[in-house]
């Protein structure tokens, strides 16, 4: 495909139809999606904007996407896919450039947090095969420390027996190790 | 037929009523669920955000240890899992490379030929043909049907119902005697996985989901999802707070509406477990307490 891509071969929108098979070029700013967004109001790039931006193939947008709010904002509802009469799957694009600002150490400071809630997320399926709520809270607020309403919500949630103190494990956590290293933690040295 | 079940890490802990309810219903109906044995977690939004070959490699080692197990179908309640599982399964069915790349990430052979089933299916699939003989007590009541997104979008992997307006979850609460009313947010965003670092967000979507839904007459909220019911339920106070009304209308998993309607004692059902209690008749209170 890259061979004859319309593309130039640096570009994001390059990547992106090389790595995801999705053409931004197919998008004419009818702006359904950006309508449907539900988070739309919480963004400082709308997703007709975004697809836009890469449209351009100017390195000055795409560092401006790369350090955007809006690619965490995005709560992959996949309404805009659904509505995007070129059926372009952005919700796969925010994915990428997520992927890529997170690599390149480009996160927006707005949604650190964010990300930290999914880094939090992710160490508990990591070490344990599963998500413990009590440590992803625990986890997730010591390392924001915002300590807000969820500490209320917390005992009427053991009142109602929705958290576990013990955190459940998989038997085969070895496996879990194994797919977190050759993937997201490949960079890291092997112990 | 041994059916899988896939409880993901919601029906777990948070969101344990909903597997009570799938497990009291299918035992009802005579249905044997079994657990995939050692499942791990589908990596959710979390992983999908941060890394695409994570987020294959979770849900195609759930996959993979339920063909080793011989379970060729499995029912994954959870709307979100269920959207990781199809869309995980969809992608690494589609390119022999990246199938072969992704079963050596897990370490499992993986061929790819379990069907995966939301609850909705599932219903359709086995319980359907027998659910209007074993009615005791209709579910009588004016029901708004929450399909929330992951359910039915993206329609072309999941092919499921139709993505604006859908009728599935409708024609069963039809079937237990309720009154499915038409609204207009039945696949609008709850706020998702921001229920933790964006409540705020949380509170305006769900709010905006709830008013019009009570607005329109509905006395339950039906779920088929546990993000979409701990947005609506345990977040209630958020939503009051950003509605300035204090809104009692119940939310219910659709497997605890037809529990109830078969008889299934509310207990069994897990329905002490919700935040807001689900009485007949609501008693909603329009502008009491007044924020911002
Ligand atoms: S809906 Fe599709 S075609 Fe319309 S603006 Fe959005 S991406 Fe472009
Ligand atoms: S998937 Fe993301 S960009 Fe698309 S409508 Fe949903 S929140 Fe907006």
């Amino acid at each position: 495909m890259s061979s004859h891509s319309i593309y130039k071969e640096k570009s994001l929108a390059h990547s992106i139809e090389h790595d995801l098979q999705v053409s931004v070029a197919k998008c004419y700013q009818c702006g359904k999606c950006s309508a449907g967004c539900p988070v739309n109001s919480e963004m400082d790039y709308p997703p007709s904007v975004v697809i836009r931006m890469l449209q351009t193939e100017d390195p000055i947008l795409e560092e401006k996407l790369l350090r955007s709010y809006s690619i965490w904002m995005c709560v992959t509802c996949e309404m805009c896919y659904g509505r995007c009469p070129m059926e372009i799957d952005i919700p796969k694009v925010m994915d990428h450039l997520r992927e890529l600002s997170l690599q390149e150490k480009k996160v927006n400071p707005k949604a650190k947090h964010i990300v930290q809630f999914h880094k939090a997320f992710l160490d508990s399926v990591k070490y344990t095969g599963r998500l413990s709520e009590l440590g992803l809270i625990a986890d997730y607020k010591m390392r924001t420390f915002a300590l807000t309403q969820d500490v209320a919500l917390a005992p009427k949630m053991i009142a109602r027996g929705k958290l576990h103190f013990i955190p459940e494990r998989i038997k085969n956590k070895l496996s879990m190790k194994n797919i977190f290293k050759k993937t997201i933690n490949k960079k890291e040295k092997p112990e | 037929m041994k059916i899988g079940l896939y409880p993901g890490c919601s029906l777990n802990g948070g969101s344990r009523e909903y597997k009570e309810s799938v497990n009291a219903v299918a035992k009802a109906f005579d249905i044997e669920l079994t657990d995939i044995p050692d499942w791990n977690c589908c990596g959710a939004t979390a992983a999908h955000n941060l890394n695409h070959d994570l987020s294959l490699s979770l849900p195609i080692r759930i996959l993979a240890i339920a063909e080793q197990n011989g379970l060729h179908e499995i029912v994954v309640p959870c709307a979100a899992c269920y959207s990781r599982l199809t869309i995980s399964q969809h992608e690494v069915n589609g390119d022999e490379e990246l199938k072969n790349r992704i079963a050596g990430i897990v370490g499992l052979p993986y061929t790819g030929n379990v069907k995966i089933l939301n609850v909705i299916q599932f219903i359709q699939d086995h319980i359907l043909d027998k659910l209007s003989e074993k009615i005791k007590t209709p579910f009588a009541h004016k029901a708004a049907c929450y399909y929330g997104c992951l359910l039915v979008r993206p329609h072309g992997i999941l092919k499921f119902d139709r993505p604006e307006d859908p009728q599935t979850m409708d024609e069963v609460m039809k079937l237990i005697g309720a009154d499915p009313i038409d609204w207009a947010f039945k696949t609008e965003c709850c706020g998702a996985g921001m229920s933790v670092a964006r409540t705020d967000v949380v509170g305006n979507l769900s709010g905006r989901i709830m008013e019009d839904a009570v607005d329109r007459g509905a006395e339950a909220i039906i779920v088929a999802c546990p993000m979409c019911h701990s947005n609506l339920d345990m977040r209630r106070q958020d939503i009051n707070k950003s509605l300035g009304k204090d809104i009692k209308t119940p939310v219910l998993y659709i497997t605890q509406a037809i529990g109830l309607a078969v008889g299934i004692s509310p207990k069994e059902l897990g329905l002490q477990r919700h935040f807001v209690p689900v009485i007949f008749p609501v008693e909603n209170v329009q502008n009491t307490i007044k924020v911002n």
